[in-house]
């Protein structure tokens, strides 16, 4: 049943559409259907991109629980891509084949989930660059790096001595650090202690990992702090640049209980991290070497294939050991995020049960610094005095502030999640200018280079977490829902409903044109390394060590070669090395193999993928292209024969007749 | 003899005859619905190569499909013989040029045009070759009485693909430098008039 109209009223915004369609069946009112369709006919051509035609902007969406990212284009909402990064993804092999699987790999084990909060793109000079989008694990603590070229997930690094890598993975404006701090405070070294000595035994840490370098992330350093809950990050930039600040909720230090007693405190804090200052404390051997194994996971460049490296210690600062290095500055009430404007004078909190936004000013903060204005001190860090700091309070801003993003303008917009809305208001006197509601409960909201130094000021995205009604059901599971709005007039309007993947926390965003050309076609066959490539036709075979089968095999339109496997028995672990030996954009093979417990692959033009098979049982087993690439694609198949433990069938690896005569006019055919 | 102006002429048209070395004389692109950004042949005088690196593979890939043979630029004698052909065109007419002598620039005009039309010829039935000499027996795709020759110039339907065939920037390189022959021609028999009345 469809909510009455005076139902959808009360919702207001772009529900008041379907009220003006009501108003204008049943009792025509010329105003207000005038322009009410206006808007309507106006926002659809602004989100419509014609067949053929590009989006305006690639934005990056992170998964949340799904634990990886998924592309959208802007204004249209569609979907362009999932990018795995920390789960196994069976659509295309990712986490399953050989050359992949060791991306999961953490001191724990293989890990083959995680929960993705925060995308960051890869900055220079404070503007994102294009190289790399980064992303965080925050169960088992690790952060990502995406290649924008490839748009593939190329490396992984966990984070020792810490759990919930919420505060992560944010960049520093010349992309030389990602922080990740810990939103849940442990006995860091972990130790067997009682839950109830909290206050005595636990601890949180702000992590800074050397991210300029591809292939080469590792941890710089890291901050011991007191035990509260680390929430989120971001870099200063231009007059606070060098800067970090972290917003920190459960000052109280409570461990049970913490939407209660955690919630207690007129003011938590933001950590304010002078990392140039933490740098020449190391320099001057004032970190302590402590322990700590983490994993580094990395595809190598040159073969393409993942490798895991397990590494342990890190170089850790004690801020009682290196003055200068942390201030809190107090903020009201549990604050969530904290964003910076872009002239980088101006820190925003997300006071998440706070009835004010409170806007701390740096040129403040430096002089309170300066002049010792300190409340207190807690564990070697000082405490500044709120009045000394605060730069000015956005009065009755909404229920429940969250996030701000800026739209270079002179403008900030704060997503208010219990009031479900977006409200948008004025740098430096303060004023709420614009709401918009949104549908509903709004968590993250972005602006394309919103919290950096320059932002394309056209649209903001809000993403919501809580959907309803907003499409149709589908069961009591359903998307999380964004919704597109264009900031580019002095009031908001309210463009498009989009539905996305996982539950996407923070995105980014930038204009097509950063990454369009750059984005790669294929991999040069020439150039791949894999040992166990097949290049050509005839290039393809069986071996056997021991209870081990290598089979390489090229996937070329429309067959493999060799397709015919025999030998193989049972008892024998296979690895399949399929070869996709096209050069051609976008034709893509795919192979999987009957009884495999495991995933198919995905084969794109140029690349090596292996695929393990342990046979169960006697028989012959077809294989076959998954991914349908050409006219001939159903024919796309071939079979492995199973013979028992011991049989005298000689390993074989022949191509078909039928394969030979297509292949007899192919170049490099045998 | 040759005036001035014919002499620089024919000097020039034989330098520009030089540029056949760099550019391609002809190029058949194909287009396909699911090939948007098209494949590409270039022609030029020593060999026959994609417009990207990859395309001449592609579209032999392509071609077993309808039985064609595979284009091997190593396996046409033509490419081996065409740049001794445009050099001695164009080393014969620096000669012309220098010695003066009408009759040889004439001469030399008509050998530049039975080259051209020679060429053609030889392209077009290579073109021919390639399209009719298909291998039914074990082509894939039989469609009876199809033929695959690509245009010698302009645009012809084959299956999905569009052919477009036309001069690269060699071929209209050489084109010019025959209308420069020709003009230095022209200019040569029309500076005779004067001589012939003094």
């Amino acid at each position: 049943m469809q909510p009455s109209p005076f139902a959808r009223f009360i919702r207001g915004g772009a529900a008041g559409l379907a009220l003006s369609v009501f108003v204008s069946a049943c009792a025509p009112s010329p105003k207000s259907t005038t322009s009410q369709g206006l808007l309507a006919g106006d926002a659809a051509s602004r989100v419509y991109v014609a067949p053929g035609s590009y989006d305006e902007f690639y934005s990056f969406l992170s998964g949340g629980f799904s634990g990886q990212v998924s592309v959208y284009g802007l204004p249209s909402g569609r979907l362009l891509k999932m990018i795995p990064v920390f789960s196994q993804f069976p659509e295309n092999g990712y986490g399953y084949s050989e050359e992949t699987k060791a991306m999961l790999n953490t001191t724990f084990g293989s890990v083959p989930w995680d929960d993705t909060h925060h995308t960051e793109l890869s900055q220079t000079d404070g503007v994102p660059d294009g190289r790399w989008l980064f992303i965080n694990a925050n169960n088992t603590p690790r952060v990502a790096r995406i290649d924008l070229r490839r748009f593939e997930t190329t490396e992984i690094l966990q984070v020792p001595n810490a759990a919930g890598g919420h505060a992560s993975p944010f960049v520093t404006p010349d992309s030389k650090y990602l922080v990740s701090a810990t939103r849940f405070s442990v006995p860091i070294p972990q130790a067997d202690v009682p839950i109830e000595s909290y206050r005595q035994n636990f601890k949180g840490t702000l992590t800074f990992i050397t991210a300029s370098e591809p292939g080469k992330m590792d941890i710089a350093f890291q901050i011991m702090m007191p035990g509260y809950d680390y929430d989120l990050g971001h870099a200063g930039k231009g007059p606070s640049d060098g800067w970090f600040f972290f917003t920190t909720y459960n000052s109280e230090q409570a461990n049970t209980k913490l939407e209660v007693n955690a919630s207690q405190a007129d003011k938590d804090y933001i950590a304010a991290v002078n990392y140039r200052k933490a740098e020449q404390c190391i320099a001057a051997g004032k970190a302590k070497s402590f322990g700590g194994t983490y994993a580094h996971n990395y595809v190598d460049p040159v073969s393409q294939i993942a490798r895991s490296e397990m590494k342990t210690g890190v170089k850790m600062l004690s801020p009682a050991d290196c003055d200068g290095i942390v201030f809190y500055l107090p903020t009201p009430k549990s604050p969530h995020g904290v964003d910076i404007d872009p002239s980088g004078e101006y820190i925003v909190a997300g006071g998440k049960l706070a009835t004010v936004i409170p806007v701390h000013s740096f040129t403040k903060m430096q002089k309170a610094i300066a002049d010792k204005q300190f409340e207190k001190t807690i564990d070697g860090i000082p405490v500044l005095k709120y009045d000394a700091v605060i730069a000015g309070e956005v009065q009755k801003p909404g229920l429940g502030p969250l996030h701000t993003e800026f739209d270079g303008r002179g403008n900030a917009y704060t997503s208010m999640f219990i009031s479900s809305e977006v409200v948008k208001w004025k740098i430096g006197t303060w004023e709420v200018l614009d709401r918009m509601p949104v549908y509903y409960s709004v968590g993250h909201l972005m602006i394309p280079g919103g919290d950096t130094r320059k932002p394309w000021g056209k649209y903001l995205v809000a993403l919501n977490k809580i959907t309803k009604d907003r499409y149709l059901p589908t069961g009591p599971e359903m998307a999380r829902s964004a919704q597109l709005i264009d900031i580019s007039g002095d009031k908001m309007k309210m463009l498009l409903d989009f539905p996305t993947a996982g539950e996407p926390h923070y995105a980014q965003a930038v204009p097509a044109a950063l990454l369009q050309a750059g984005s790669l076609k294929f991999d040069k066959l020439a150039e791949n390394q894999n040992p166990n490539v097949a290049t050509s036709e005839s290039g393809g075979g069986i071996t056997r060590t021991g209870k081990r089968i290598d089979v390489k095999m090229i996937a070329i339109r429309s067959h493999f070669a060799p397709d015919n496997l025999e030998g193989i028995q049972l008892g024998d672990t296979v690895y399949f090395h399929v070869t996709n030996i096209e050069q051609d954009w976008n034709i893509g093979h795919g192979f999987a193999v009957f009884g495999a417990t495991t995933s198919g692959i995905i084969l794109p033009p140029g690349a090596t993928r292996t695929l393990k098979w342990v046979p169960q049982s006697i028989g012959v087993y077809p294989f076959y292209c998954t991914d349908f690439c050409s006219a001939l694609h159903q024919e796309m198949q071939g079979y492995a024969r199973v013979s028992p433990a011991g049989s005298n069938v000689p390993l074989t690896a022949n191509v078909s007749k039928a394969a030979k005569t297509q292949g007899g006019r192919l170049p490099g055919a045998p | 003899m040759m005036p001035r102006i014919a002499r620089i002429l024919t000097a020039l048209a034989s330098v520009t005859l030089l540029g056949l070395f760099i550019a391609p004389l002809w190029r058949i692109n194909l287009t396909a619905p699911q090939y948007p950004e098209g494949l590409g042949m270039q022609i030029s005088v020593s060999s026959i190569h994609g417009r990207s690196p990859n395309d001449l593979n592609n579209i032999n890939g392509l071609n077993h499909y309808i039985g064609m043979k595979v284009i091997t630029p190593e396996a046409i004698p033509e490419l081996r013989i065409i740049p001794w052909i445009v050099a001695g065109l164009a080393a014969s007419g620096l000669a012309v040029a220098v010695g003066g002598k009408r009759k040889l620039l004439s001469a030399w005009l008509v050998c530049f045009a039975l080259v051209g039309a020679g060429g053609l010829l030889d392209f077009w039935k290579w073109e021919y070759d390639y399209g009719h000499n298909i291998d039914y027996a074990h082509a894939i795709i039989k469609i009876p009485g199809m033929s695959y020759q690509p245009p010698l110039m302009g645009v012809k339907q084959l299956l999905n693909f569009t052919a477009v065939s036309w001069p690269d920037v060699g071929g209209w390189l050489a084109g010019f430098a025959f209308a420069l022959g020709a003009a230095a021609v022209t200019a040569a028999w029309w500076s005779r008039k004067p001589a012939l009345a003094a």
